[in-house]
Order: C-alpha cells, then sequence, then structure tokens
C-alpha cells in the first residue's frame, strides 16, 4: 500500500476486546467531580457555590479568553470545589456535585429555535456556550477552531480514524449514531463552507464504515476515504497528509493547510449542542485492555471516576500493570483512580503486566528505525541524545518542538530507549530557557 | 493495587537488540558455511576463536567499567564473527585472538561501548593487524590446500594469489566469473562467497535490519567507477571481476552498514554508501595493497555522524512551499 503519510508503525489493534460491546449507558454515579479545565487554555472560573443546587446541563464554570464553559453533567447539589487530580496529569480545581439522581435539566437545555437558518455566528455561539472542545485527546476549543478556519477552510475532515490500538470508543460512536455525526459535521460544514468535505476513516472498522456509507446518501457532497489502517493516521498533521497530500507548515496550524480537522465525538456532540440544546456533559468511553474485565463501550458523564468506570467494566484484572487515561501510544498512566472523566477522555485502558515492554537497561544502537518511523521526519535519536545532554541549541536546530509525541520511535525502538520522555524533558527545557 | 506509572508510549514493539543480533548471526551463516567448505574446517577455529576473544574482551570492559553484563545482546558475538570473516584460514589463532580482543575492548569497550563506538569494531581490528601482522593477513593458503588444525608448517604458508592480486598487475584473474560467483577462489574465510553474501544480503533486508541504500550506493559506485575507468580491454568484465573479487561484497552488505558506525538518515546513508565505494575503488587503484575495503569503510565511520548531521531529512511541513 502506498504510503499516504511519512513513517508510522504497526502495534497491534487489540480492538476486538471491546468492538463489539455495545454503546451502553453507563449507571450514573453519586458523586461527580468537574474539573474545571478541560481543554487547551485559560481554566473556567466557578459560577456556583458550595451547597448550590444545580441542574443538569448548568453552566456551572466559565472564564475569559481561550476558555469553554463547563456543565453540571447531573443535577444536584455543590458539595465541594477543591483541587482534584487530573487526568493529563497534576491536579485542578473540580466542582464535586453529589447527584440527586433525578437528572432535573436546567431550563437552558432546549434545542434551537430554528438550527437550519442560523448564521455561522450564532452555530459558533452555541459551540461555545456548549463548551465544546476537541474530543480526540487534544481538547482544542472547538469554537475557536471554527471562528479562525471560517473563509480559508478548502478541505473539512471528520476524524474517524482512531488510529489508537484499543480504543473504539468512535467506533461505537459511528455504529450507533452514524446520521447524529453527519449532521453535526454539516454543521461544521455550514461554518467553514469548504470545497470538500472528507470523512477520514482507518479500514479497520468495516462494520461503522458500511454504517457512515449508508447515512452519506443523504450528504451527497461528503466523501468518506478509507485509509490503511496505520498509527498514527488520526494525528491532525498525518489526516491532513493522507487526506490531501498537503503538509501543515512547521509550527503553524491546520488552517495554514487550508484544513480543518473535528473529531467524530466533536461532531456528535455538535449535533447535540444544536438540535437538543445539550451542553457536552457525557461522551463515549472505551474501557479496555487485558487488565479490565468485561471491555465496554460506555456513554460516561464527565466527571465520574475512573474508579467508577472501571467497576462497571467488572473491575480491574488481578495482573493489572498499567491504567490509562487514552491509548497505549500517547495516553497518560495513572496512579490514583479517583481521576474524573474529561471531555477529552476518550478511553480507560488497562495494561496487564503482559505488555509490559520496558527496559531497565535501554541502550540506543543507532540501528535508526526511530527515522523511519517518525511521521515527522526527525531524528529521534539525536534529539534524545540532546535532550539528555541538555544541548537547547541542538534541540533547536533539530526542531525539537515539531515532535508531536506520537510515541512511535519509542514504540520502534529495539533497545527499548524511553525516548518520549527525553523529548518532553527537552521540551520543558526549552520553554524555560525560553523565560 | 500498585499501577505503574511512566511515559508513553506504554506498548513496545517485538524488536530487541539481540533479535536484531541474532538475525546478523543468522545473515553471516551462510558466509562461514562457504568459507569453512571451500577453505577447510580452520576456517571454523579461526571463527571460533575470534569469536571467544571478543566475548571475553566484552567481558573485560563490562568487569573494569563496572557495568551491566553486555554479553547476552550477542553484539559482541557478531564482531568476532565479522572479524573472523575478514582474516584467511591460514592467520595463526594467537593473532585472531589479539584482534577479538582488540576488536571489543579497544574499539568498541573504550570507545563508548554499544551504539557510541566511532569505527567497526571488526574492521579497526583487522586494520590492526594489518599494521602489526601484513604477512599474516595478506598471504592466503592456496586452494584447497590441506591447512593442518594446530601450528601451520611452513609447507601450509606456501601461499596461492588471489583474484585481487593478479588486479593490482592489472590482469584479468585466470578464475571464471562462475568461480568468483561461488567462492572458489582463494580469500578471506568470509569474503569469497558471493552467492554466500548475497543469500545473508537477504535475509537482512528480508527482516529489515538493514536498508537498501548503504549496499546499494556502496556496489553502485564500485561498478560505476570500474565500470568508467577500466583496467584492460573489457570494462564490463573489469567491473563484474571488481565487484566479486575481494572484500566488497562483505564490507558493502555486512560492514558498512554497521548501526553504530553508519548514518541513519536516508540521504546521509546513500553519502555514505557513494563515499565507501569511491575510497575502495580509490585505495584499490593506488593502495599498496590490493584491497581498500577496510581502510574506506574506516575512513567513512568517521564522517557518519558529519553526514547525519549535514544532510538532515526534510521535515513534515518543513519545506518552504510548505509554509505556503
Amino acid at each position: 500500500m502506498k504510503s499516504l503519510f511519512f513513517g508510522g508503525v504497526h502495534p497491534e489493534g487489540r480492538k476486538e476486546l471491546s468492538a463489539d460491546a455495545p454503546l451502553t449507558a453507563m449507571a450514573l454515579p453519586a458523586r461527580l467531580a468537574v474539573p474545571l479545565r478541560q481543554h487547551i487554555g485559560a481554566p473556567c472560573k466557578p459560577l456556583v457555590a458550595v451547597g448550590d443546587a444545580v441542574r443538569m446541563g448548568q453552566k456551572i464554570g466559565d472564564g475569559e479568553g481561550l476558555c469553554v464553559p463547563v456543565h453540571a453533567p447531573v443535577s444536584g447539589v455543590v458539595e465541594a470545589i477543591e483541587d482534584r487530580p487530573h487526568p493529563s496529569g497534576g491536579a485542578c480545581p473540580a466542582i464535586v456535585i453529589k447527584n440527586d439522581f433525578l437528572d432535573t435539566p436546567d431550563p437552558a437545555v432546549r434545542p434551537a429555535a430554528n438550527p437550519d437558518q442560523l448564521t455561522p455566528d450564532e452555530l459558533i455561539t452555541i459551540l461555545h456556550d456548549a463548551g465544546l472542545a476537541g474530543m480526540g485527546g487534544a481538547a482544542f476549543p472547538t469554537d475557536v477552531k471554527a471562528r479562525t478556519g471560517m473563509g480559508r477552510t478548502e478541505t473539512l475532515i471528520l476524524n474517524a480514524c482512531e488510529c489508537e490500538p484499543y480504543i473504539t470508543a468512535d467506533d461505537a460512536l459511528l455504529r450507533a449514531r452514524p446520521g447524529d455525526v453527519l449532521r453535526g459535521l454539516a454543521l461544521l460544514a455550514r461554518i467553514l463552507d469548504p470545497k470538500r468535505i472528507v470523512v477520514g476513516m482507518e479500514d479497520n472498522k468495516p462494520e461503522a464504515a458500511g454504517q457512515v456509507k449508508e447515512a452519506l446518501k443523504d450528504y451527497p457532497n461528503v466523501e468518506l476515504k478509507l485509509l490503511p489502517t496505520r498509527y498514527p493516521q488520526g494525528a491532525e498533521k498525518q489526516l491532513i497528509q493522507a487526506v490531501t497530500g498537503r503538509q501543515v507548515p512547521s509550527g503553524g496550524l491546520p488552517k495554514d493547510a487550508g484544513c480543518a480537522v473535528f473529531n467524530a465525538a466533536t461532531a456528535y456532540a455538535a449535533c447535540r449542542a444544536v438540535y437538543e440544546g445539550m451542553p457536552l456533559i457525557e461522551r463515549v468511553v472505551t474501557v479496555t485492555g487485558e487488565g479490565v474485565n468485561q471491555p465496554r463501550n460506555l456513554a460516561v458523564r464527565v466527571g465520574t471516576s475512573f474508579q467508577e468506570v472501571v467497576a462497571a467494566a467488572g473491575g480491574l484484572a488481578d495482573d493489572v500493570w498499567k491504567v490509562l487515561s487514552g491509548g497505549p501510544m500517547m495516553g497518560v498512566a495513572q496512579g490514583d483512580l479517583s481521576v474524573p472523566v474529561t471531555k477529552a477522555v476518550n478511553a480507560v485502558v488497562c495494561l496487564s503486566s503482559a505488555q509490559n515492554g520496558e527496559s531497565d537497561d535501554p541502550v540506543c544502537i543507532r540501528c535508526g528505525k526511530c527515522l523511519e518511523v517518525c511521521p515527522i521526519r526527525l531524528e529521534p535519536l539525536y534529539l534524545y541524545r540532546f535532550a539528555n545532554a541538555g544541548d537547547l541549541d541542538a534541540l533547536k536546530r533539530l526542531h525539537l518542538t515539531d515532535c508531536i509525541e506520537c510515541g512511535c520511535c519509542a514504540y520502534a525502538c529495539p533497545g527499548k530507549v524511553p525516548l518520549v520522555e527525553g523529548f518532553r524533558k527537552g521540551k520543558l527545557a526549552l520553554k524555560e530557557g525560553a523565560k | 493495587m500498585n499501577l505503574t506509572v511512566s511515559a508513553s508510549p506504554h506498548i513496545r514493539g517485538k524488536d530487541t537488540t539481540r533479535r536484531l543480533m541474532l538475525d546478523v548471526v543468522i545473515a553471516l551463516i551462510p558466509a562461514l558455511i562457504a568459507g569453512i567448505v571451500l577453505q577447510g574446517p580452520r576456517a571454523a577455529l579461526v571463527a571460533a576463536v575470534c569469536v571467544a576473544t571478543a566475548l571475553l574482551g566484552e567481558l573485560l570492559v563490562n568487569l573494569v567499567l563496572r557495568k551491566r553484563s553486555t554479553l547476552p545482546d550477542g553484539s559482541a558475538a557478531v564482531t568476532g564473527l565479522l572479524l573472523a570473516l575478514t582474516l584467511p584460514a591460514s592467520v595463526p589463532y594467537w593473532v585472531a585472538a589479539i584482534g577479538g580482543l582488540f576488536a571489543t575492548v579497544v574499539v568498541k569497550g573504550l570507545c563508548g561501548g554499544l551504539g557510541q563506538n566511532t569505527f567497526n569494531p571488526a574492521l579497526g581490528a583487522r586494520a590492526f593487524l594489518m599494521l602489526l601482522f601484513p604477512a599474516c593477513l595478506t598471504r592466503f593458503p592456496a586452494l584447497g590446500a590441506a591447512l593442518s588444525l594446530g601450528g601451520l608448517s611452513p609447507a601450509d604458508v606456501v601461499t596461492g594469489a588471489t583474484p585481487l592480486h593478479h588486479m593490482q598487475m592489472p590482469a584479468l584473474p585466470d578464475a571464471s566469473l562462475a568461480e568468483m560467483f561461488l567462492g572458489r577462489i582463494g580469500g578471506c574465510i568470509g569474503e569469497t562467497s558471493a552467492l554466500a553474501l548475497l543469500i545473508g544480503c537477504g535475509w537482512l533486508l528480508f527482516r529489515r535490519v538493514i536498508s537498501v541504500r548503504i549496499p546499494a550506493a556502496y556496489l553502485g559506485t564500485v561498478a560505476v567507477l570500474t565500470l568508467v575507468f577500466p583496467k584492460g580491454d573489457s570494462p564490463i568484465l573489469w567491473m563484474a571481476y571488481s565487484l566479486l573479487g575481494g572484500g566488497v561484497l562483505l564490507g558493502a552488505i555486512f560492514m558498512a552498514t554497521d548501526y553504530a558506525t553508519s548514518p541513519v538518515g536516508p540521504v546521509a546513508q546513500i553519502v555514505y554508501g557513494v563515499g565507501c565505494g569511491a575510497l575502495t575503488v580509490v585505495f584499490r587503484y593506488t593502495g599498496l595493497f590490493p584491497e581498500g575495503v577496510t581502510y574506506a569503510i574506516l575512513l567513512m565511520n568517521a564522517a557518519a555522524w558529519l553526514l547525519d548531521r549535514y544532510l538532515a531529512p526534510t521535515r513534515y511541513g518543513g519545506r518552504k512551499e510548505a509554509a505556503q
């Protein structure tokens, strides 16, 4: 198969663990902790106080600048506003809500009056007020992405690749609600007015692809592009290259290549925001891996703890080794399962010790496999060396900041060198050096 | 519950250093077998001495530098085997032993160890032996001579000229191209059978241990230069004998592709291969000895990191046009 993007690897998919599990709503927990930072940008400030009653879908946090609001995922009472561990690492203030199990909706939760007459500006406002942020992992505010792409988007791409091993959240969503995902995509198309609209999927999800194909009969101007399965196909820059052949300039954004990319789950959230008035308080999470007993695809309210999500999937297996927020290539290992699901958490992957391929004694043998698999065509072995040596000039010369931390290099490394860990250190050193 | 927290990625590919080294050993087996079949059982003993002393050298370095044992990764065994293949079957065992020790102690261990050494350990050791004991390395037993397994008597050392000796005259060798291809000629243990070396090359490519870039650039350059600057009447024949004679194939497939001492960038690898090929031809045409592969590769080894630095790949989004 012709290479559609540079480099890449073929890790074992392991999607069969959860691929057949239908999308089911998870039982609501008694307490939910809604972090005030669930997107890239400025954190929200709480709009409620301890003791306040809140309704499902009520805006409970908002902020200025690059920021989208957060909403109460259930109705109940605010029990605390305090620092809680965050799945992307560290701690973050969160609003803890005691669930009254009534799910009384907020009056603001109502469909837009004339959804098909809304102007792009009005649509963008709805996306913002619904708290939409990219649900593929990066959590960039959706309204900002849509606004900056207005008037310069030639190709609008729906990212349904789900290239990370194990994860089947988008797959389950596309099988269950293909029409709603495409309705969301059509809304985004109305904002961006692109020349070309493409649904990008990897060819390892035949059932979802069939559903999408069927649903696309209502959208003759949208093409479905099945791409040969290869990680990291679903990384924004790689998907743009695979679909359009273009490259996003170094340091630039997709709009600089005339593209806008939205995750399938984000498009679905856009559909619900406009047609139901429902803010982003629920998302699909795949709970899977050899380290969990009954892999599931669950619709989970934001703020539900990993502990409870894992319990809903039959609990952890005895030989569990790591619990990840996200997939095994780019996910974050969790030490404390009280962390809540956020808008960006598409999976809780539980690996067992059989998956442990780390080495106590990593050695670079200069085999160059890291170069071959790097989708940015960087030189990982030299970057790692200079990151460890703290040689900031060399790191700049070799463009460390272009690294997307996809993990292909470390995956391919026969010496089991923890390259990505080194790059993060190097990036931190570059940031500090710039100050 | 004890959950491990470490950096992504959390899964790793199946390749290991050990597996790669094992693949190199597998790829070298045809050449070793050809050497033993064509030159007698003494070749096997020379190989055993080289591997044993290379491992011993690695062990000594580990002990003195208090490093973890690196014997299991297999790289020292590969070094020993490669060195043996560059020696005549008639080489005294003690010379082979010095070579094995020098390779892993000095050229590899004291220059940083696995992945860090600048020069190919096997070729570095061969160059060292050439300096001290040129007679042992440049005289080859006549083909079919029954070498005794113990100490060599003067009768054993009656040497036959290799095809390369003829070519230095210059003249085309007596051996036919078919004999050259199969290895029925004088030469070092592992260099004579082109067929065996190509089988090994196929394995390395199939297992993706190496890319074709360095060997292709190396052999292509030798082919072009010998075709353009032939000695004698037939440029094509001259080119064919140049490719099949001496250690060009062994060097291009197994030595120039050594991970630690060759560049990693695709363009850098091609330039490196071209450099190896050009220097090999220059040394063969003008040098004192008929062979030039060892020094050609060692010189290019020194340039490997420099080539990587100045011939880095163009990264995604790095081209000027990409920015508009």
